[in-house]
Order: C-alpha cells, then sequence, then structure tokens
C-alpha cells in the first residue's frame, strides 16, 4: 500500500480517499448548515412579516378551556403550562396502563399460538392475522362508536356488583376513603412488601444453598395482602366508600373512567397485543428444541419447563423488539385525538395550539417531549437488556 | 432563556423587513386561476360538498362572488375543507386565499394570528342543544350537565366562561371536529351540545331524530362570523371586505341576480356607481369597473345568497334577524360605493 | 404380487391346521385414536386444560361468528338509495349492515371529488401501479431491472402528468384538493415506498459509513424520525414547512403531507436495510475490494443486491405499517379512504344509527385484503429465499 502511494507521489488530491472524504464530509455540513439557517431564517422573517406572536410568553397565560380528564388539578383558570402537563399525564397514563395489559394480553396470544389445542392456536393465529392488518385508526373509530352506542344511558346504567356503575358516560367505581386510622395498615403493607422481599432473598440463598424451596408465593401473598388487611380489620375498617350514582344529569361521585379512555385502552391494547404476540411467538420459537426436551428430560412439568427455562432464554431475543411495541404504542396513543381523549396531542398540540396560534412552539415541545420519552424508556430497556445478556456465558 | 434568543432574531428581522407589505395575493391568485378558500366542510348552510363535490354553503358564496369578481366565473373558486383546528395555520401558511369558514372575529385573533378579519357576514351567537326528554328549559340549568364542544373554537372558551360566572359545575367532552361532536351528542355522550345558533341548526339536521332535540333560548356569546385574510396585503384586504359589501348593497338597492341587466340601465347614481356603468371604482380594487354586476350576476346578493343558503329557501329556516338590513332591523350595513 | 400371494399360502397350508395360515387382517385403529374423533382428542381434549380451553374457545366461536354472518350478510341491505331503505321496517325489524350505502357511494370512496368526466385517468393510475407492483414482486419477471427503473422512474412521472394534468398534452388540471378516497391512499402509499426506499438505502449507508459527520447525520436522522409520532411529523410538515421556505412557497396541502409521510417511512425503511447489510458477510466486502470496485461499486454491484434481497420480507412489513399509517393523513384534513367513509357516514341522506359501522366494516374489509395480501406475500418471499439456503 505504501509503496504504491510513493510510487505515485503526485496523485490529484481528488484521488486521495481520504481527502475525498473529508471534502464529502464538509460538503454535506455546509449543506445541512444551509439548509438549517435558511429555514430558520425563513421562518422568523415569514412570522414577522404575517404578525404572529413568538416566543413562550404564552405559557403562564390563562388557558380558559375545560379538559374532561385531569390527574393534577386544573381549571378553567390555569394556565396553558398547566394544561400541558395534564395532558403529559394523561398521556403516560395511557402508556403505562397499555403497556401492562398489552404485554399480558401479548405473552398469552403468544404463547396461545404455539399451543398443541389446534382450535386455540388457530384462533390465537386469526386474532393476530385481523388485528394486525388493520388500521389503527379504524379499530380506535370503530371501538369508540361500538363501546359507545353499545352501553346503555345514564339512567339505564348497568350495575356491576360492588356499587360499580357502567354507562354511556363511561365507569363509573366507588371511591374509597380512608379514616385516620387507616394508616396503621399502611404501615402494614410498607412492612409487610419489606418482608416479603427479605424471605425471598433468603429463600433464594437457602435454596441456592440447600436445593430446599420455600412456599415464596404464598409467603408474600400473606405478607403483603392478608397482613394489611388483618390490620385493618383490627382497626375496625377505617375506610368509607363514596358510592357513584345518579345525578340531574350525570352519574355523581365515585372514581370515573371516561369512555374516551376506555376505548382507546382498549384500542391500543388489542392492536399492540398482536404485535407482542408475534414477537412472543418468535422468541420463544427462538429457543432451541432441545431446551425444552431437556427441561423435560429433568421431570419438569409444561408450566415449570415454560416459565423456568424457555421464558426466560426467549427474553434475550423478545426484549429488543418488544421495547420498540412499547415505544409503538407510546407513540399511537396519540391518535387519542381522533376520539376524543385529552392526551397530550389533543391538548397541546391541539386546543393550545389554536388558541395561541403558536405552531411553532408547540410543534417543538410536543416532539421533544415524545422523542425524550423514546429515549428514556429505550435507554431503561437497554439496561435490562445488558443484565439479561450477561447471564449468557 | 430560549424564547429570549428567538425574540432576539425576530426583532432584528423585524427591523428588516417590516415595511415589506407585499401586495401579492392578487397577482398569484390570477396566475393560479383560482382562488384557494378554506372553507368548511360539514356545515350545512355554510359549507358542505355533496356526493358530486360541489360546494354549497353563505361562504361558499362569498368565495364564489370573489371568483366572480376577479375571473368573471364562480367555478374559479376551489374549496379547502378545514378543521376548526387546522383553519388558522392553513392561512397564515399560505394553503388558502381567504378563511371563509364561519370565524368568529376577536381581538386576539385579529392581532396575534397574523390573520385580518374583513367583514361579518354573519352574525351569530352561541346557543345550546338538548334533548326534549330532559325537560330542560334554560341554560342555567345545565349545571354538571356533560357538553359536546369542538375543539380549537371560542365556543369552547365562551362553555367554560358561562359556567365560571354562574358557578355551575362542567364537564366538557372535546372533539377535532364538529361532525365527531354532533355523534358523540347524539349517541348520548353528553346531555347538551353547544356551538353558534346557526351551526345549531344545521347540525340538528344531522341527528338521527331531529325532533327529539331542542334548542335552548340563551345565547350566551356574540359570534361575529366573517371572512379573514393574511395580515399583511391591503389590496387583497380590500377586495374581500368590498365583495361583501357589494352584495349587501345590491340587496340594499333591491338588485337581485334576476333583475341585473335591467337594472344596469338604472338612472340611480348609487346604483350605476355599484354595477360600474359610472365611475371607475373598480379599479382602485385592482379589478374591472364591473366587478360588483359580475358578483350579482353570477352569485346574487346578500340576501338571496342568505336564503338560498340559510333561510326559508333551506332546509335550515333561519329567519333574517340580526342579519337583515340595517333599514329592516337587521345590523347588515354596508358603506355606499362612492 | 398374486402369484408371489399363492406360493406362500400354499406353504403355510402345509403346516399344522391349529396353526393359522394366513395372518389376520389388522384390525382398524381405536375409533378414539383415528379419524375425526382421534383427531380432536389429540389436537382438542389432550387434557383437562385443553377441554376447558376448547369449550371457551368454540364459546366465543359461537358468540362472535353468527352475529357477525348474520350482520354482514343475511340482514344485509343490498338495494337502496335512500337512508330509509336501511331503516328498519315493521316487514324487516333487524337491520344489518348497509351496503346499499357503500354501492351509492363507491364512486366517491374511490376518487373523491375528481372530476367525472376524468376520472378515466385515475384507473389507468391504478393500471400502471398495479403492472409495477406486479413487476416488482414477480421474483421471476422478465427484466427486472428494466421493471425497476419503471417503477422508482417512469411510473411516477407518468402517474403525477397523468393524475395532476398538462394543458399542454391535452390533460386538464385537476388540483390534488379534489383528489380523493383509495386515489389519495394509493397516493400516499405509492409515493411514501417509492421515495422512502431510495432516501432509506441513503440513509441506511450513511449510518455505516466510515465518515464520521455523514454517520451522525444519518443516525440524528434516523433517531429523531423513529422518536416522535408521525402525527407530530404531520402536524408539522402540514403547519411548519411553508414557515421555512421563502415567503411566496406554499407547497400543495398534499404534497406537504407527502413529504411528511415519506421522511418518516424513509427513517423506517433505513433500519430494515441495515439489518439487511449487516447480514452481508465480511467476506462478501473483501471480494470486492479484492478485484479492485470502488466503494459505490461494491455497494452497487455486490453488497446491495444481495442485502435487498434478503431484506424483501420486512420491505413489504414496513409498507404494510406504512398502508395502514396513511389513515393518519386524515387528522390534518386530507381527504383519503378513512376520510370519505367519515364524511359520508355523516351525510343526512344517508345518516342511519347504522351506517358508521357499515362505513368501518367495510373500511376494514378492504385494509385487511390489502394487507393481509402483502404479509401473505411477504410470507412467501422469505419461504423461497429460506429455500434457496438451504440448497
Amino acid at each position: 500500500m505504501a509503496a504504491v502511494e510513493t510510487s505515485r507521489p503526485k496523485a490529484l488530491l481528488i484521488y486521495n480517499p481520504k481527502a475525498r472524504g473529508i471534502a464529502y464530509q464538509v460538503l454535506l455540513c455546509a449543506l445541512i448548515v444551509f439548509l438549517a439557517w435558511s429555514a430558520i431564517h425563513n421562518a422568523a422573517e415569514n412570522l414577522a412579516r404575517a404578525k404572529i406572536a413568538t416566543g413562550f410568553g404564552f405559557w403562564d397565560n390563562t388557558a380558559g378551556f375545560d379538559i374532561s380528564q385531569t390527574l393534577i388539578e386544573y381549571s378553567t383558570t390555569s394556565s396553558y403550562g398547566r394544561a400541558f402537563w395534564v395532558g403529559l399525564l394523561n398521556t403516560l397514563l395511557i402508556a403505562g396502563l397499555g403497556v401492562v395489559f398489552a404485554t399480558i394480553l401479548g405473552f398469552i396470544i403468544g404463547i396461545a399460538r404455539l399451543s398443541k389445542n389446534w382450535l386455540v392456536a388457530r384462533m390465537a393465529g386469526f386474532y393476530v392475522e385481523t388485528i394486525r392488518n388493520i388500521p389503527l385508526l379504524l379499530q380506535l373509530l370503530f371501538w369508540y362508536n361500538a363501546v359507545l352506542k353499545a352501553l346503555p344511558s345514564v339512567r339505564e346504567s348497568f350495575t356491576i356488583p360492588g356499587g360499580t356503575l357502567l354507562n354511556n358516560r363511561g365507569l363509573f367505581l366507588p371511591q374509597p376513603v380512608f379514616g385516620p386510622a387507616a394508616r396503621f395498615a399502611l404501615i402494614a403493607l410498607v412492612f409487610g412488601i419489606l418482608a416479603a422481599i427479605v424471605y425471598q432473598v433468603w429463600a433464594r440463598r437457602r435454596q441456592m444453598a440447600t436445593g430446599q424451596q420455600a412456599p415464596i408465593l404464598w409467603v408474600s401473598l400473606g405478607l403483603v395482602v392478608a397482613l394489611p388487611l388483618a390490620v385493618l380489620a383490627l382497626s375496625g375498617f377505617p375506610v368509607t366508600f363514596i358510592y357513584p350514582e345518579s345525578g340531574r344529569f350525570n352519574i355523581r361521585g365515585g372514581i370515573e373512567v371516561l369512555p374516551e379512555f376506555m376505548a382507546l385502552l382498549f384500542g391500543l391494547v388489542i392492536y399492540t397485543a398482536a404485535f407482542i404476540a408475534e414477537v412472543v411467538r418468535a422468541g420463544i420459537l427462538a429457543v432451541v428444541r432441545g431446551q425444552t426436551e431437556a427441561a423435560y428430560s429433568l421431570g419438569l412439568r409444561p408450566g415449570p419447563a415454560l416459565r423456568l427455562v424457555v421464558i426466560p432464554q426467549a427474553m434475550r431475543v423478545i426484549v429488543p423488539p418488544l421495547t420498540s411495541q412499547y415505544l409503538n404504542l407510546t407513540k399511537n396513543s396519540t391518535l387519542a385525538v381522533a376520539i376524543g381523549y385529552p392526551d397530550l396531542v389533543q391538548i397541546f398540540a391541539g386546543t393550545v395550539l389554536n388558541q395561541t396560534g403558536q405552531a411553532v412552539e408547540v410543534i417543538v415541545i410536543t416532539m421533544a417531549v415524545y422523542l425524550t420519552i423514546s429515549l428514556v424508556t429505550s435507554g431503561l430497556m437497554n439496561l435490562y437488556n445488558r443484565r439479561m445478556a450477561l447471564v449468557e456465558r | 432563556m430560549k424564547s429570549v434568543v428567538i425574540r432576539l432574531a425576530l426583532a432584528a428581522v423585524v427591523g428588516i423587513v417590516a415595511s415589506a407589505a407585499s401586495a401579492q395575493t392578487l397577482n398569484t391568485i390570477k396566475t393560479r386561476g383560482s382562488i384557494n378558500c378554506g372553507s368548511n366542510g360539514t356545515l350545512a348552510g355554510f359549507g358542505l360538498p355533496d356526493s358530486q363535490g360541489r360546494w354549497t354553503g353563505l361562504d361558499v358564496d362569498f368565495c364564489k362572488a370573489l371568483a366572480a369578481a376577479i375571473f368573471n366565473d364562480p367555478s374559479k373558486a376551489k374549496f379547502v375543507p378545514l378543521t376548526a383546528k387546522d383553519r388558522f395555520t392553513a392561512l397564515q401558511s399560505g394553503e388558502v386565499d381567504l378563511l371563509a369558514r364561519n370565524t368568529t372575529w376577536t381581538s386576539s385573533r385579529d392581532t396575534s394570528l397574523g390573520m385580518n378579519f374583513t367583514a361579518i357576514n354573519y352574525f351569530d351567537g352561541q346557543g345550546f342543544m338538548v334533548r326534549k326528554a330532559l325537560k330542560v328549559n334554560s341554560a342555567l340549568e345545565l349545571g354538571d350537565a356533560a357538553v359536546c364542544v369542538q375543539q380549537g373554537t371560542t365556543t369552547e372558551l365562551n362553555l367554560a366562561d358561562y359556567f365560571r360566572a354562574n358557578k355551575m359545575k362542567l364537564k366538557t367532552v372535546t372533539f377535532a371536529t364538529s361532525t365527531e361532536a354532533v355523534k358523540a351528542y347524539d349517541a348520548g355522550r353528553c346531555d347538551a351540545y353547544t356551538t353558534d345558533a346557526s351551526g345549531l341548526a344545521g347540525e340538528r339536521l344531522r341527528l338521527a331524530n331531529v325532533n327529539d332535540h331542542v334548542i335552548l333560548p340563551e345565547v350566551i356569546s356574540k359570534e361575529p362570523l366573517g371572512p379573514a385574510v393574511r395580515h399583511g396585503d391591503d389590496q387583497w384586504f380590500d377586495i374581500v371586505k368590498w365583495t361583501h359589501y357589494a352584495m349587501v348593497n345590491a340587496e340594499e338597492f333591491g338588485i337581485t341576480q334576476a333583475n341585473v341587466d335591467d337594472q344596469k340601465k338604472s338612472d340611480n347614481p348609487d346604483i350605476k356607481r355599484l354595477l360600474g356603468t359610472e365611475g371607475k371604482h373598480g379599479e382602485a380594487l385592482g379589478l374591472p369597473d364591473d366587478w360588483a354586476y359580475r358578483i350579482i350576476k353570477h352569485v346574487g346578493n346578500y340576501g338571496e345568497s342568505f336564503e338560498r343558503n340559510v333561510g326559508q329557501g333551506s332546509p335550515l329556516k333561519i329567519a333574517r334577524g340580526l342579519n337583515g338590513l340595517w333599514n329592516k332591523g337587521g345590523l347588515q350595513f354596508a358603506p355606499p360605493v362612492r | 404380487m398374486s402369484d408371489i400371494a399363492t406360493t406362500t399360502d400354499a406353504k403355510l397350508m402345509e403346516g399344522p391346521a391349529f396353526v393359522r395360515g394366513q395372518p389376520l387382517a389388522p384390525l382398524p385403529p381405536p375409533l378414539a385414536e383415528a379419524g375425526a374423533i382421534g383427531w380432536m382428542r389429540k389436537n382438542l381434549f389432550s387434557s383437562t386444560l385443553n377441554v376447558v380451553l376448547t369449550i371457551v374457545c368454540a364459546a366465543l366461536i359461537v358468540w362472535l361468528v353468527p352475529p357477525l354472518v348474520k350482520y354482514l350478510l343475511i340482514d344485509a341491505v343490498w338495494e337502496g338509495s335512500i337512508r330509509a331503505d336501511c331503516l328498519p321496517r315493521p316487514d324487516r325489524p333487524e337491520i344489518g349492515a348497509c351496503w346499499a350505502f357503500v354501492i351509492d357511494r363507491i364512486n366517491f370512496f374511490t376518487y373523491g371529488f375528481y372530476p367525472i368526466e376524468e376520472r378515466w385517468r385515475v384507473n389507468v393510475f391504478f393500471v400502471l401501479l398495479a403492472a409495477g407492483v406486479v413487476w416488482m414482486a414477480w421474483l421471476d419477471a422478465p427484466r427486472r431491472d428494466l421493471g425497476v427503473i419503471y417503477f422508482f422512474v417512469v411510473m411516477p412521472v407518468v402517474s403525477l402528468i397523468l393524475l395532476l394534468g398538462w394543458p399542454l398534452v391535452g390533460l386538464a388540471k385537476v388540483p390534488t384538493t379534489s383528489w380523493g378516497g383509495v386515489l389519495v391512499t394509493v397516493v400516499v402509499s405509492a409515493v411514501g415506498i417509492v421515495f422512502s426506499l431510495p432516501i432509506g438505502i441513503v440513509l441506511a449507508l450513511g449510518r455505516r459509513s466510515q465518515m464520521p459527520a455523514v454517520r451522525l447525520f444519518s443516525v440524528i436522522f434516523i433517531e429523531f424520525v423513529r422518536g416522535v409520532p408521525l402525527i407530530t411529523v404531520l402536524f408539522m410538515a402540514s403547519v411548519m414547512l411553508p414557515l421555512f421556505g421563502p415567503e411566496t412557497w406554499s407547497p400543495d396541502k398534499l404534497l406537504r403531507a407527502l413529504v411528511g409521510v415519506s421522511l418518516f417511512a424513509a427513517a423506517y425503511m433505513a433500519e430494515v436495510v441495515r439489518a439487511g447489510l449487516q447480514a452481508i458477510p465480511k467476506g462478501q466486502y473483501e471480494a470486492a475490494m479484492a478485484v479492485g470496485l470502488g466503494y459505490w461499486k461494491t455497494m452497487g454491484l455486490i453488497v446491495l443486491p444481495q442485502a435487498l434481497k434478503i431484506t424483501i420480507p420486512n420491505i413489504v412489513n414496513t409498507t404494510i405499517g406504512l398502508f395502514k399509517d396513511t389513515t393518519l393523513v386524515f387528522i390534518v384534513g386530507i381527504f383519503d379512504f378513512l376520510m370519505t367513509i367519515e364524511a359520508a357516514r355523516v351525510d343526512p341522506n344517508w345518516a342511519t344509527p347504522g351506517i358508521s359501522t357499515t362505513g368501518y366494516a367495510f373500511a376494514a374489509i378492504f385494509y385487511l385484503i390489502f394487507c393481509y395480501g402483502m404479509s401473505r406475500y411477504a410470507r412467501f418471499v422469505e419461504a423461497r429465499l429460506a429455500a434457496g439456503d438451504r440448497r
């Protein structure tokens, strides 16, 4: 190589790959800087010419509109900034719950697709093929209308035993109100959780050392559930419930779950579960058959074999695509805008953008939020992935 | 911090181009050969296409009148259906040349959204529609009711104000389009639906059982609806404004689509100036002098357009009321052509 | 066969009389192991859990399928021209899907507001596109190299002239605001794929490039676009794009959405192509270098043909995603197929309580057919490639 170069010392610079590489990069950088500069320049000029307000001054202005679901305190006199946080929390709520339920449903269907039961496998396959091939937006519109239409009106609400009401205005759950003595139960709960963790660590160590298994599940359940309940009973049940009841127009009292929320959650979970099922199936199929056979030959029953041998290995294959499904679910939750669930896009990139007219600022903030959620989620998942991968020898 | 930088950058830029008030919308339209008109695509009486893509409505007629004035051909008006949510950005971005989409004139829209309202082609107010079965007689009884409303409208804000002022508890359910809001109301998601009174009359026709619903007497706001143009082009602003005034003046003088050719021979100096047989009143606008004649010939006067689209000649059957001429107890008053 | 049998039979006959000379015909397997019952025992009722699962599934099917069939076919209304035809009548109390509405509005769903006398142009476009798709998808088609040129260069240009109109060749102008329905859905998907694939390849090469600046730019672009929802990209394209251009520049609304969709799909294509590139063994690069090929020749002649071939299933899967995602343009106010259904179902001429469900059912069937077809194709290619690997 070197000999070739010395034999042609006077080669033109453009034939030098390194120099050409640098030239390309400089050109690319210049082009991007130019494009970015002219875009910003044009935007500033266009905004100024049209006398469109700019800047983030709107953040503290009074919003003046109402939001149907607020996790934090919000009224029509709150600021646009507050509306932003309301929207963000609503987005995180739907994404969080969606991820949990979609994972559960997705794993069930993914495993069902591999079932030896012909009917179960076929139905799971049919589910996946149908749901994956219909646009989510269409499904949401359908669920929203189906959910709305099928449910009775306020006056003819379904009463679910336990004081829960269901009608076309949503699901109304009894709201628990804790008396002062309930704090003992809370203390018992915290203690129970800590004790359960300690017990599990101890049981695992003992199993490693002696091979003896301890009834982890039952003891943990006893500590986390039974203990606080016992304390609650001892302190004389200091819990009262506010039951939802019919008012002049609506249901009053209780915890309200909006039909928009239910439709969006339903749609997202059902849609994403179909994709997660495929991920799970591929992950399980990726575990070599010998592993299952070895587990059986050690005397494990199919359940424990799946749980202790196959799934832990499959998880390594499953986690990366599962992460992108979680992110997809979060991003797809923006379709809330089509059915009126007040998520970040509906409130912020919808109403706030419209009332302030400051498109650039609002869109930039919205995109930044989703980008942050994406980066944080994939960061966490990479961390988890690395931990799982360490097991590999 | 960011905002400071942006403001500084803007201040610098404003200094350079502050006076560049451009007068090119009309030229752009002439070269393009058509007017892009931002319309409501779902509101009977104001802007609604049928299955063949033929648009009708009061706002639609207004755009046709503009096309008639400029091209002598009302079919040169092209309609871009916009939702309440994306209408302002569509105007700002130049996607449409004007916004004739039952849009309420407010100070903040006029000043900070980069647009100018031209004239008021419909005086409206916000009302409520409820089911008869609820036996509600007044909006003041709506405390704690769920109300369906369209996102990004003054309606949304007025609603919150009204409930706050009357110390009533409010449950709003917000939708991106009026179609979705009405649909949800019809399905029983809300007890009441609120929008401009004219809108209520139009939307009511889309309900499954028209007679099960009643419009409450209260009008809780002033909603002057009118076409708006982008800030900074005075010539175009004038053309749009005077198109409306020409239609109102024509009604006042009794010039109709049917008799406009006869009226051209009239000796009345007002009519002569309006129809361009005397004076050069079109030239100043950048239009031919018979611009108003073209409008009336192709589209008709304001009253004709009103009756055809929202009045007695339409399924909406809205009375003239505030939209009558000034000399007939209404508010429609046009400056003279002179 | 029979000769041999008779001779052995004769031999066996000579044995003691109490010994059976001829083997018994085998008994049929127990009823419970063979045939339909055996199959059911093995596949449906092999354990208690499976019995329960089978019963639950069967109950689900009974609960879902008959009402669906009843709704879609038996109770459906096939003929009619106004909403009264789809309202319950005394002689027909149960009303299913109102297909009469779909039949009445099928042209609107297909062409939107495209002028009636010009609709043949849309049909020609559909044919051109179908020809291109078949040429590309049929792996044994003749001259697929020409097919690539046709699909990525000739067809887009011809279609553009055809759909938009060019008065010089006698085609009247049709503004994109009159486009709608399936036409827009197909245009958005087709433009998305035609542009996103080349851009995606460039980005994928950029991400694997030796040049840090190129790599950085590609990574930032890909990760940024993949990190935000399509809706925000569409919002940005429809709201902010015109602001970034000079004052007089106001691109068409559809064009803006197309830019947004193409860039969005390109980022996903880039990752798909990158996976394909990574699967090419290093020896291929080294061999190309050894015969003295430069970067572009290495990529164009050696690496990309192999990488793209193994990526076809994933490209098709991305296309399915793109096709489904086109429904989102409805949120920025473009009259795509779903939007025409939304618009038609509120039309007072047809608005009955059941119309929405009919519209959605029709749309679902439309998307299901196309997406399922594509995913079958992807699987077919996958199987064929796998067969090629086995050889």
